[in-house]
């Protein structure tokens, strides 16, 4: 008899050539008696209903619904939907996020949802009852850093996030330091003069660092006027480029979670994209 | 011609970088400029002069986040 290796809940294994879908669930610990309707297919990022052959590198999980996973399958798990053959450039790379307001909050978020390796989260301020109409924070966090806060919301949607946190005032220096080691870096800062002076010093001092600015999310105004913008090789930005928030007086989660899902987005495309 | 956010401009060839911003009212302290691909710092704004091959990219940054 031939085999083939395929992955099944993170682990590789071999089977018989010709082996379906459903016939994997021997190789797991749901009982076998279970109907099918009680068991979740993913084969290769995509829900599967159908009991299809399998081939030679397939990527399979098969779990019970409502079940917790043994932790060595959990983090296989959890990813099992993202786009296949990524997971491993995803895993090794560093994103920063200065600011974690309403754009870095969600950038935050959706990174450690995917699987991020490492995230490197910068802010001085505390959560306060007017961040949560668009911030990522809850009512029970009110009043901690907003790294800490931050820090448990990741560890919660995906564990084996590498959160590296400084509760500090960002200023042109030490951007640098804390910032060196990011393949990329998300500028989600609320102040006009702050995003200009992260741009020029993280773009003069870090040369082999991709910046994704931010500017111009406020207001109501069409979700479709918010880009993602490339202005150089490094330098990308995000926004409608000019929906000012103090002029406009007001930021809604809306909004600024749309401006939050481009440069979180790009900051994907680029890791995945990256030695191509 | 200097190439100043995708368009042709005309009258840009030998003004200072920051005669240039100031003829158009940017708030220094909330712009980047990046100059044929590289980012100028604001220290070398007054003694940059725009020539003829040029591409700058005036990028103003807006409050909210």
């Amino acid at each position: 008899m031939t085999y083939i290796d395929v992955t099944l809940n993170g682990k590789k294994i071999s089977v018989p050539n010709s082996s379906k879908l459903f016939e994997l669930t021997k190789y797991t610990e749901i009982d076998a008696e279970t109907s099918n309707t009680d068991i979740v297919y993913v084969l290769n990022g995509y829900n599967a209903d159908k009991n299809s052959e399998l081939s030679e590198n397939d990527s399979i999980v098969i779990l019970k619904k409502g079940e917790m996973p043994d932790q060595t399958e959990l983090e296989y798990m959890l990813t099992a939907r993202n786009l296949p053959g990524i997971y491993e450039k995803i895993k090794n790379s560093c994103i920063g996020i200065a600011g974690l307001g309403g754009l870095g909050s969600n950038i935050a978020l959706s990174l450690a949802r995917i699987g991020i390796g490492k995230l490197i989260i910068a802010d001085f301020d505390v959560v306060e009852p007017t961040n949560l109409n668009r911030q990522q924070y809850f009512i029970n966090q009110l009043g901690k850093p907003k790294t800490a806060a931050l820090k448990e919301l990741i560890s919660n949607a995906n564990p084996y996030v590498t959160v590296i946190e400084h509760n500090t005032m960002l200023n042109p220096e030490n951007c640098l330091s804390i910032f060196k080691d990011c393949d990329v870096i998300c500028e989600a800062f609320d102040n006009p003069e702050s995003k200009a002076w992260f741009a020029e010093s993280i773009l003069c001092n870090l040369s082999d660092t991709t910046l994704i600015s931010s500017s111009g999310m406020a207001g109501l105004g069409s979700s479709n006027e918010i880009l993602t913008k490339k202005i150089s090789k490094r330098f990308y930005i995000c926004g409608d480029l000019k929906s000012d928030a103090k002029e406009l007086g007001g930021l809604m989660s809306p909004r600024v979670s749309i401006c939050a899902g481009h440069q979180a987005n790009i900051a994907l495309e680029i890791i995945v994209n990256r030695n191509k | 011609m200097a190439i100043i956010n995708g368009k042709n401009i005309e009258n840009a060839n030998g003004m200072s970088v920051s005669d240039y911003l100031d003829s158009l009212n940017y708030n220094s302290q909330r712009i980047a400029v990046e100059l044929n691909g590289n980012i100028l710092p604001k220290k070398n704004f007054k003694d940059t002069i725009i020539s003829e091959a040029d591409k700058i990219e005036i990028v103003a940054f807006v409050g909210g986040g």
